[in-house]
């Protein structure tokens, strides 16, 4: 049988140990070792999952998956995931396309505005949503908040794509007799898959991860199935085998993504470098200018008008409460601090696992990639938890200490940035590269000079992403925080706790404020990159 | 060189700037830790409080612990279940002396781990029997009552409910709010099963289904609600209640409030407490602090800053109109027993009150 197969001829001449070794291993091992050692340092939450989950014996964790309660919470965040992604999709797409490619008024404006709802943490949208429509509690309340609150991780890849795509094969299709609505549909959103697709990844993940609106919606989805597990019983084991589940559900969901998302993702459309930039051209609504007008402001209405109102209102509602100023600052500064160097971290983190991907791809970067995603789907309690029983005896040094917090937030944010990183360094070409080496330099010279700058806007496009994730995060934040030390979001916590909404209004005023800043710069550097790269070339 | 290649360039030396200054300054948030070691090594006394209680409730009585016993306080503040869980985690690594929890449930949970401290009698005796744990590893700090608030113009005060089977009339339906989501109301119905057994908390909760109540996000809507008449009834605890009354005058509050007599779940009183870690280093001073909390001064202000009873029977608030705590005519349980709010969640999801 074997001698009838023919094997590839150049692998037998290979000695044994190099034939073993992956080709990223072999041929930057550097960088392979910095991207093993990230994807450990993520997957510790996962190992703690184990631990727990298992403490009782193969037995209690057998009995407490194979439930129907498990089943039903299972379920009832599947179809969350899959209503709230769809719906992102097309609203994402939808979105991306007016502002990049048609000629919706104001498109400009619209683009850093669609952009926003980022800012806005899932509590405090939830909260606004159930206070004023209590009806909504259940799956409505949960699908609407989620979507509204999360369209841009879609919105913002596929504006990126859509800036980038070569309008040539919508020309071709027009020149074929093809109306703007069928190019639309055969070519531009071919074209936007893989960023649509992307995007739809981080929207399952978070979806799976998030507690704050489905608490609050009393949907009982996975992540309340957790945190009940720790408030009702104050047993770690039944949680910690929900974690395992949603992990294994991410990582089968990623895998998926990456299916879907084929090769095209990697190679890409998207022709980069900066002179060969060209303005795709823009499509005239004509009649349907109106109702994509009417559209968007509907959409901003539902997902900024809302939540801003209601803050506004607990903002008059307060102005007799005194406002600590000492206090507002403090929290402003500390959200800022932790945020931005949990964003350098995360980044930092990133930086291996995307040049690995997208340079050296192979089951080895497939496997640290996929790796990277798993600490996305876990709530922050499950994440803080697990670094609260890691670092309390592993670097008890550190423990509440900055350093824990920071770390914390790569774990749950790396995809963000491995996300952003990644699309990045597949945007600058390969022959730069290439040119760097032929011209004496060393490969890590190279990276830093070559490639580093020419990713930069992806990097920092990753960065700001993280940035303002990782100022709206409570549960981890308020697990492993310095001992008397506080966030916006922890006193918003901490003041609507006690229902003292006015007082509470001037932070989550702050927190949203800090975080729009970042996704402002990204929705208007998304949309005006091309017209940059003119300009600059 | 281009000029977007100096631009991206300017970024990344921009970010790399940043980063080092903020690592800098990252020294500024642990410098309290810093001065913490220093202390030690000046003999000093330092107590680490993990705080389920708010520190909006509780912040000002911990700076006068500080102030007047002279420890180093550092406290951390948190819900109570998920720092009960950050202690487990920790377990005997952890830095907590003192668990300061807004309901008995999470210390139940730490007793039960072996991480509490038996209490001197001297400590214990101050607190009222019921509102403290049986084996002297916690006691209670201050209590909070379940009642019920109605509308004076709709209900005539002897006809409102003061028993389980009286809120379920059929005079009531769709009259009734609650809070699903609350933890005081799934600490009634987890008193409602200890006291009256699976089957009957089982069947009241059909009843009282059945009678189409008005569910809300939180207590504080409940009682906006009955106030303006859109419900006759609520179930609430009596502080949002009474520091209503407190803040706007008795004569601007239509909303009336009524401590349930029957003796049965509904008009359950709760605690919060304090325990001691089995693994502190400075027990003295910790007990000395649970002496501070449940001495007048403290007491006195949990009366009349958080409107809640006090333990100590000579403390009587200053601000709120409370009545006497052993004049509640609560029912007589076990508050330890409260800790199977698993079973409660499940028979909630059973009958359909989850959401």
């Amino acid at each position: 049988m074997i001698g009838t197969q023919a094997a590839p001829p150049p692998r037998p001449r290979r000695p044994l140990a190099r034939a073993l070794l992956p080709d990223a291993v072999r041929n930057a091992p550097l960088l392979a070792t910095a991207g093993l050692g990230v994807a450990v340092l993520v997957l510790i939450p996962l190992g703690y999952l184990v631990v727990r989950a298992f403490e009782r014996g193969t037995d209690t964790f057998a009995a407490h998956v194979f439930r129907e309660r498990t089943f039903d919470l299972l379920l009832r965040s599947l179809t969350l995931a899959a209503a709230v992604t769809l719906a992102c999709v097309v609203i994402g797409v939808l979105a991306a396309w007016l502002v990049v490619r048609s000629n919706l008024p104001f498109r400009g404006v619209f683009a850093v505005l669609f952009t926003l709802p980022l800012a806005i943490p899932s509590y405090v949208a939830g909260f606004t949503w159930i206070s004023a429509w209590p009806g909504l509690a259940g799956f409505p309340g949960a699908f609407l908040v989620l979507t509204l609150v999360s369209y841009p991780y879609v919105l913002l890849p596929v504006m990126a794509a859509l800036r980038s795509t070569d309008p040539a094969l919508e020309e071709v299709s027009r020149s074929l007799g093809h109306g703007p609505v069928r190019t639309f549909l055969l070519v531009t959103l071919r074209q936007a898959r893989p960023a649509a697709l992307a995007g739809a990844l981080l929207v399952a993940l978070y979806v799976l991860s998030d507690f704050g609106a489905v608490a609050l919606m009393r949907y009982e989805a996975f992540t309340v199935g957790i945190y009940t597990s720790y408030r009702a019983s104050f047993d770690r084991t039944p949680a910690a085998v929900l974690g395992c589940v949603l992990v294994l559900l991410a990582v089968i969901i990623t895998v998926a993504e990456r299916r879907a998302r084929g090769k095209a993702a990697l190679t890409g459309q998207a022709r980069v470098g900066a002179g060969a930039a060209r303005q795709p051209d823009i499509v005239p609504l004509r009649r349907a200018r109106p109702l994509a007008l009417l559209g968007s402001v509907g959409l901003l209405a539902v997902a900024l008008g809302v939540p801003l109102a209601s803050l506004g209102r607990w903002l008059v509602s307060g102005a007799s409460a005194q406002v600590d100023v000492g206090r507002l600052l403090s929290a402003t500064w500390t959200t800022v601090q932790v945020s931005a160097l949990g964003a350098a971290l995360t980044v930092l983190l990133a930086l291996p696992v995307g040049v690995l991907v997208t340079r050296y791809r192979g089951s080895f970067s497939r496997g640290i990639e996929l790796a990277s995603y798993a600490g996305h789907a876990l709530p922050g309690i499950t994440v803080g938890l697990a670094l609260v029983f890691l670092g309390v005896r592993v670097v008890p040094g550190l423990y509440q200490e900055l350093p824990m917090l920071v770390l914390a937030y790569a774990v749950l944010f790396l995809p963000l940035a491995v996300g952003a990183v990644r699309t990045g360094i597949a945007a600058s070409p390969v022959r730069l590269e290439e040119v760097s080496r032929s011209l004496g330099k060393g490969t890590t010279i190279t990276r830093l000079r070559v490639t580093l700058p020419l990713a930069a806007p992806g990097i920092a496009a990753g960065a700001a992403l993280v940035f303002l994730t990782a100022a709206k995060e409570l549960p981890a934040t308020l697990l492993l925080r310095p001992t008397g030390s506080s966030t916006l979001a922890t006193e918003l916590w901490t003041l609507t706790e006690v229902v003292a909404y006015g007082a509470a209004a001037p932070y989550g005023a702050m927190l949203i404020l800090i975080a729009a800043v970042p996704s402002v710069v990204l929705g208007h550097k998304l949309r005006s990159r091309g017209r940059d790269s003119e300009a600059g070339g | 060189m281009t000029r977007q290649a100096f631009r991206r360039l300017g970024a990344v030396a921009f970010a790399a700037a940043l980063f080092v200054v903020l690592v800098a300054c990252g020294t500024d948030v642990t410098g309290d830790t810093g001065e913490q070691a220093a202390e030690e090594g000046g003999g000093q006394s330092t107590l680490t409080i993990y705080s389920g209680r708010n520190e909006e409730l509780v912040g000002g009585i911990l700076e006068h612990l500080e102030d007047t016993t002279g420890y180093e306080i550092e406290v951390r503040y948190g819900d109570s279940a998920e720092l009960a869980a950050q202690l487990l985690e920790e377990g005997d690594r952890t830095d907590a002396d003192l668990f300061f929890s807004q309901n008995a449930g999470a210390l139940g949970a730490l007793r039960e781990a072996g991480m509490l401290r038996e209490l001197p009698e001297r400590t214990l005796e101050v607190a009222p029997e019921r509102f403290r744990a049986s084996d002297g590893t916690w006691v209670g700090t201050s209590a909070r009552a379940r009642v019920v608030v109605y509308d004076p113009d709709q209900v005539d005060v002897d006809d409102v409910p003061g028993s389980i089977d009286e809120l379920v009339d059929e005079t009531w339906e769709g009259e009734v709010g609650y809070a699903p989501s609350n933890a005081s109301w799934q600490s009634f119905v987890t008193a409602l099963r200890v006291l009256d057994g699976e089957q009957a908390a089982r069947d009241w909760l059909m009843d009282f289904r059945a009678n189409e109540p008005e569910a809300f996000e939180s207590n504080t809507p409940i009682l906006e609600a009955v106030d303006s008449g859109e419900i006759a009834l609520g179930l609430i605890n009596h502080y949002y209640h009474q520091a209503w009354v407190t803040e706007r005058g008795a004569g601007a509050v239509n909303a009336e409030r009524h401590h349930p007599d029957g003796g049965d779940a509904l008009g359950l009183v709760n605690v919060a407490g304090v325990g001691v870690l089995d693994t502190s280093e400075a027990p003295e001073a910790a007990v000395h602090a649970i002496d501070f909390l449940l001495s007048g001064t403290a007491q006195q202000y949990f009366a009349d800053e958080t409107a809640e009873y006090p333990m100590r029977q000579d403390v009587t608030s200053t601000r709120h109109e409370l009545g006497e705590l052993d004049e509640l005519p609560g029912p007589d349980i076990d508050l330890s027993r409260l800790s199977t709010l698993d079973d409660t969640l499940e028979l909630l999801r059973d009958v359909g009150l989850s959401s």
